[in-house]
């Protein structure tokens, strides 16, 4: 896929140069995203890159120390993660993304906890598109499988309508065939006008499905451009295994 | 460069619950190197440097330690005969001061017994005069003589870090283990610490690092062992991994679908 259809979408999150850790050294350092409406971005990177605490300190989870993230035009840098929520910014993280004891329905519910009007509504778009969740509505989200509650976790961050989602490691744990399957619910998402932007471990398979893709090592953005151009650059191997001296 | 083989690991398993941490995973350690042991998340580097230790105990396999079985050694046994080992979080004695700290990693290679304080007083009581002295020197050393008597617990988290070098310094193992030490390091402290270790390796101690800051592996490595799903998939040296398709592949994942 060509860059351009890619950088005609509008932009709906704007990181500029933040930099962020948890409290002693900073783990990440003047990193900049763009996540745009309807795409993929993918942040790729050898493992002690910083990709969980850049999603973290975007979505206001630790305070970013210097730099900005602008949702929409909006600064909402080192807004609470709640008020985030508010300014359409969902942010999915990898453990402890939903509520075991409630059924797939109440999770939801709490989703839009917030939400003024229209909750069922919602729920019902959220059915049609993940199909497997509205089959397992009543179930205990606890008794999930690993593929179901990774959708469920999913479409509770979608309650709000989000415009921006971020997602943390959603395959992590799962089979192949099932990571596959988490892909292919991360496309339909961006299909309904959402920026997506994920983390994932395995760089190959993320770059293949995003548009564009972000290379962070040791805590800085070190490669950026569109995916499939990132997926047989030779660089990016040197920046995971090659010499640096 | 010796060649003499100082740990062996032979078709070492272990699965915690239904889960394969490591899976008939070999390696040599020759003497007096600096060995990096790399590899993605979740490859098993953690659970191989738990099974050496004795903090684990292997399905199958075995461990030699300068041609001696270790599995079935508890973790005090196996340090007593020279192989230590560190955490990715420094641990420390928080109550004792800072000095009592390296003293303690000192004596558990010099045990004292009853006997020989009995009857050797004198000469004991001249070696305790030497020692002080040689853990002053390592305090200066690594920049704790300020901080010597103070509790262990009250040190920053660089401190805690030079703290564990110390320590290492004065117990004088054959081989040290070190579990990701440049983790929330910053660079100042991060160059003492590959100081450290080639001032452990030119004291003709042996050392592992496991760690993900590959510059920092390229740096203070002779060679490295890469790891993935449990087991050792290369090893030699750093500049061949970049040609080494399987490590490649461990790092940036197949995409088979």
């Amino acid at each position: 896929m060509s860059s351009t259809p890619y950088l005609e979408a509008p932009v709906v999150l704007d990181v500029v140069g933040i930099t962020a850790g948890y409290g002693g050294e900073p783990i990440i350092e003047n990193v900049s995203l763009q996540v745009r409406k309807g795409m993929i971005t993918a942040i790729v990177g050898p493992n002690g890159a910083g990709k969980s605490t850049l999603l973290k300190a975007i979505s206001g989870v630790i305070k970013v120390s210097s730099g900005r993230v602008v949702v929409l035009d909006h600064d909402c840098t080192n807004l609470a993660p709640e008020k985030m929520v508010r300014r359409k910014l969902a942010y999915v993280p990898q453990v402890a993304n939903i509520f075991p004891d409630l059924t797939v329905r109440e999770n939801l519910e709490m989703g839009g906890y917030t939400r003024r009007a229209g909750l069922a509504q919602r729920i019902d778009e959220l059915f049609e598109l993940f199909p497997d969740l509205r089959t397992s509505r009543r179930r205990r989200a606890g008794v999930l499988s690993g593929g179901q509650r990774s959708m469920l976790a999913m479409a509770r961050g979608l309650m709000l309508d989000p415009e921006v989602m971020l997602l943390d490691e959603p395959s992590a744990g799962l089979s192949p065939l099932l990571q596959a399957a988490a892909w292919e619910q991360m496309e339909k998402v961006a299909a309904t006008g959402v920026g997506v932007c994920v983390v994932e471990q395995n760089t190959r398979r993320s770059l293949r499905h995003a548009q564009w893709g972000y290379v962070m090592v040791l805590g800085k953005n070190r490669l950026d451009g569109p995916a499939a151009e990132l997926l047989h650059d030779e660089e990016v191997i040197d920046l995971y295994v090659g010499r640096m001296s | 460069m010796s060649t003499n083989v100082l740990l062996e690991l032979e078709g070492l398993s272990k699965s915690f619950g239904g889960v394969v941490a490591v899976k008939d995973c070999s390696m040599t350690i020759r003497e007096g190197t600096v060995v990096g042991l790399i590899g993605p998340n979740g490859a098993g580097k953690s659970s191989v440097v738990d099974l050496v230790s004795g903090f684990e105990r292997p399905d199958s396999g075995s461990v030699k330690f300068d041609g001696r079985e270790l599995v079935g050694r508890r973790p005090d046994q196996i340090s007593r005969r020279g192989l230590i080992r560190t955490f990715q979080s420094p641990r420390e004695w928080r109550d004792l001061s800072v000095i009592d700290n390296v003293r303690v990693g000192r004596s558990e290679l010099q045990r004292e017994t009853l006997w020989r304080s009995v009857f050797f007083a004198r000469r004991l009581r001249r070696e305790e005069a030497a020692d002080t002295a040689e853990l002053r020197e390592l305090m200066a050393h690594y920049n704790l003589e300020g901080v010597r008597n103070r509790r262990a617990v009250a040190l920053s988290g660089g401190q805690k870090r030079l703290l564990e070098f110390a320590r290492i310094a004065a117990a004088k193992p054959r081989l040290t283990i070190l579990d990701e030490p440049m983790g929330g390091v910053n660079p100042v402290l991060g160059e003492r610490i590959g100081n450290a270790i080639r001032e452990l390796k030119s004291a003709g101690s042996t050392v592992v690092v496991v760690e993900h800051n590959l510059p920092f592996i390229e740096s203070t490595c002779d060679e490295v062992v890469v790891m993935d799903l449990g087991t050792v998939i290369a090893q030699g040296p750093f500049e061949e991994l970049r040609d080494n398709k399987r490590v490649v592949d461990a790092y940036l994942g197949n995409d088979d679908e």
